[in-house]
């Protein structure tokens, strides 16, 4: 992974510096909580309902254990015991005093971490593959070219102050992991018939009140122009994007209002003359941080592990693990674990001091030291041996961690709503758990197959609703809360977004209609090797909307 | 209002009338775009500089040919979160090679003045008082390690061979 250097350092400890001076200035009152309300942004705080929320960067979702046991310790000295990890692979602790800030954020850059931009106006922490380097399908690691993204866009002098936040995500292979086409900007690296590098790129994704699916504005952007291109785009937005009304000020609303070829024109005229210039991505450099990211030294191993099968066939625990949270990966006797921060009944996401210490040891011991965080708010540990599966099975489980889960119904994204959120309307969190506890039967789960749930609890969308397979949005009327349904939706390669089926159903009704949604696929699926999404394409909302309001006439 | 140029504090030289008021029989003078823009024969006989003021979503086109003789363009902030400013900035240093003052006005806070002399802001016309006081005092704390060129490339370092690393000079 990517370590720094003097100049890394100093930044970072120059951003600190400056952040504890805006602390210091809120604190005496020289600064108002008006005045000092974008400058905490920018560095990763909010004000939430109860208390003060830090968000902490987790470059494109890759962590070493030592920076996970630092987290671990954080969340015991400053927070309540456990941290929240998010749709945009970073983490946040939630109960934090603001006085404390500047002293984890001096903990934090001792393990080369910071706050910087994971809120604001300003380009947000650079998302990609939580598989990227281990992933068997993958024409070329996203995370080099991540980290170039990370450092150029950080504390940019001219992207500071968008119209809205700006967030981009990279995928280095055909299947997106990372729902590229729902973001400002999304990359995926390819390679040309001739074999160069370069990038695909979509711009103008998004979800909120407005969602939108990105649309491809090359399909071949060469290498070295990656920084010139992303800087022409911004400089569009920056100088276009609507600053009269903030629901319309994202890129997406640009996009569509100045319609895909004039806005492509404005971006390609920026673009030409910014190409071949001081941006322009020298060979040596791209070497210099992709050594950064080279492969662990991989041992060469059979493709099978007798050890591996033997535990599969005699273990009836590890094998739904198996056939759930291990996915191929691409040198031969290794896998991807994906460590389920889903179990039965609990906020999604959140993981305890504890927890974050056992994930720090597996990595250390079985995983060269890496671990990473997924948009689908899990952890993986994404190189290690097919061998040492079952033991590290054994350890998770031993953790609380062992939740086989990984991509079923109870894999839920859910943003932190009501509980937390000052702009919520509704609760999400425990309409997560309670799913989670209505599908809890693992047989029942595994019969079901791939299905994604995801809840918002606002119409902001942070917990993606729009794009899951069944998307829930809790909404309010009249002081009661309500939860709308969205069927079909997706955020990989064939990027959809859901359709709302019908009325809403009350807070208490709302776990009995995904039932009724997810019993009338069973009904109709024309195998179990049809997933929900496929068969949802098939046949349409037609089913659906009739078992769920057929009863109500 | 103090005028903090050049790393200090020094008296305006130029004139702004205000709104229809008019201009001065000599000396240096600034107008908006849009009087410059009807009066631009006559502002180009005066025998002295002549400026113009921009608002964050002006745009550039039309005083782009006048740029070369323009001995100042002030670029004010309605809001200090509106960046558009930023980009007129870059755009008047890099694309179109201005080299006369520029000058940020309006919300001018001392924590965006070192972003607004790295976008290529070589003068800061400054009313907040909080922040006359840190720049006088130098007393701003600010990131000086950066990660991409921006349009103050003069007054930046290069610390080591990476391409886009630049060091700017202390505020305080
Ligand atoms: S979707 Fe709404 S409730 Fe949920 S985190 Fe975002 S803003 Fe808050």
């Amino acid at each position: 992974m990517y370590r720094y250097d003097e100049f890394d350092r100093t930044f970072v400890q120059e951003r600190v510096a400056e952040f504890r001076d805006q602390v210091a200035r809120r604190l005496s009152g020289e600064l108002t909580e008006d005045q000092f309300k974008p400058l905490r942004l920018m560095n990763g705080v909010y004000l939430q309902l109860h208390a003060y929320m830090l968000r902490i960067a987790i470059p494109y979702g890759t962590l070493s254990s030592r920076q996970l046991r630092l987290l671990a310790s954080i969340a015991r000295d400053h927070d309540k015991g456990y941290g929240h990890f998010t749709t945009r692979q970073n983490l946040q602790f939630n109960w934090i005093a603001l006085k404390d800030v500047p002293d984890i954020l001096d903990k934090l850059a001792g393990v080369e971490m910071h706050a910087i931009q994971t809120s604001g106006n300003c380009i947000r922490n650079v998302t990609a593959d939580h598989f990227a380097g281990a992933a068997a399908d993958e024409a070329a690691d996203p995370r080099p070219y991540a980290e170039i993204l990370r450092q150029w866009s950080s504390l940019h002098p001219e992207f500071t102050f968008l119209p809205r936040k700006f967030k981009l995500a990279v995928i280095g292979a055909p299947n997106d992991r990372a729902a590229i086409q729902t973001h400002d900007i999304g990359l995926q690296v390819k390679r040309d018939e001739t074999g160069s590098l370069g990038f695909a790129v979509y711009v103008g994704g998004g979800q909120g009140r407005t969602p939108m699916v990105a649309r491809k504005l090359r399909d071949f952007l060469p290498e070295a122009d990656l920084l010139a291109y992303c800087e022409a785009v911004l400089r569009v937005y920056n100088l276009e994007g609507r600053r009269d009304n903030k629901y319309k000020a994202r890129i997406k609303i640009l996009v569509h209002e100045t319609g895909e070829a004039a806005f492509t024109e404005a971006v390609d005229a920026e673009f030409a003359a910014l190409k071949g210039k001081a941006l322009t991505l020298p060979a040596d450099e791209v070497d210099r941080i992709g050594a950064y990211f080279a492969s662990p030294a991989f041992a060469s191993l059979p493709a099978q592990s007798d050890l591996y099968e033997r535990a599969v066939k005699t273990d009836p625990a590890f094998a739904r693990f198996a056939s759930r949270n291990v996915h191929p990966h691409k040198i031969p006797g290794y896998g991807i674990v994906t460590i389920s921060l889903k179990p039965t009944g609990q906020p999604p996401g959140d993981a305890t001091a504890t927890q974050m210490e056992a994930v720090a040891d597996l990595a250390a011991h079985y995983g060269f030291d890496e671990i990473r965080v997924s948009h689908e708010q899990n952890l993986v540990l994404p190189h290690v041996r097919l061998d040492d599966i079952p033991a590290v099975f054994e350890a998770l489980r031993a953790a609380g961690l062992a939740t086989p889960n990984a991509g079923l119904v109870t894999d839920i994204i859910s943003c932190p709503g009501l509980d937390y959120c000052s702009l919520a309307t509704a609760r999400s969190i425990p309409i997560a758990e309670r799913l989670s506890e209505r599908f809890a039967d693992l047989d029942r789960q595994h019969a079901i197959g791939e299905l994604k749930i995801k809840i918002s609890g606002c119409i902001n969308a942070c917990g993606h609703h729009h794009v899951g397979h069944i998307g829930i949005l809790g909404l309010e009327r009249k002081g009661e809360e309500f939860y709308q349904i969205t069927l079909g939706g997706s955020g990989d390669q064939i990027c959809t977004i859901g359709e709302i089926v019908g009325r809403g159903f009350s807070s208490g009704e709302i776990v009995d209609a995904v039932e009724t949604v997810i019993d009338t696929y069973l009904g109709l699926r024309t195998s179990p090797q049809e997933t929900f999404l496929a068969a949802y394409r098939r046949v349409g909302e037609a089913p659906f909307r009739e078992a769920l309001y057929a009863a109500a006439g | 209002m103090p005028l903090f140029r050049n790393g200090r504090f020094e008296d305006d030289d130029w004139q702004i009338p205000a709104g229809d008021a008019p201009l001065p029989a000599s000396g240096k003078v600034a107008v908006p775009k849009a009087r410059f823009l009807a009066e631009r024969e006559a502002l180009r006989g005066r025998n002295a500089p002549v400026g113009v003021l921009l608002t964050a979503g002006d745009t550039l086109d039309d005083i782009v040919p006048d740029l070369p003789r323009l001995g100042l363009v002030v670029i004010s902030f309605p809001k200090y979160a509106d960046g558009r400013p930023y980009s007129l900035a870059r755009l008047l240093r890099d694309r179109h090679g201005y080299v006369g003052e520029l000058r940020a006005s309006g919300d001018v806070l001392r924590d965006q003045v070192a972003l607004m002399l790295r976008a290529g802001f070589d003068a800061l016309d400054v009313t907040h008082a909080g922040t006359v006081a840190a720049l006088r005092e130098k007393r701003i704390v600010a990131v000086r390690h950066h990660y991409q060129p921006a349009s103050a490339e003069a007054s930046e370092t290069r610390p080591d061979p990476r391409p886009w690393r630049r060091v700017s000079a202390a505020l305080s």
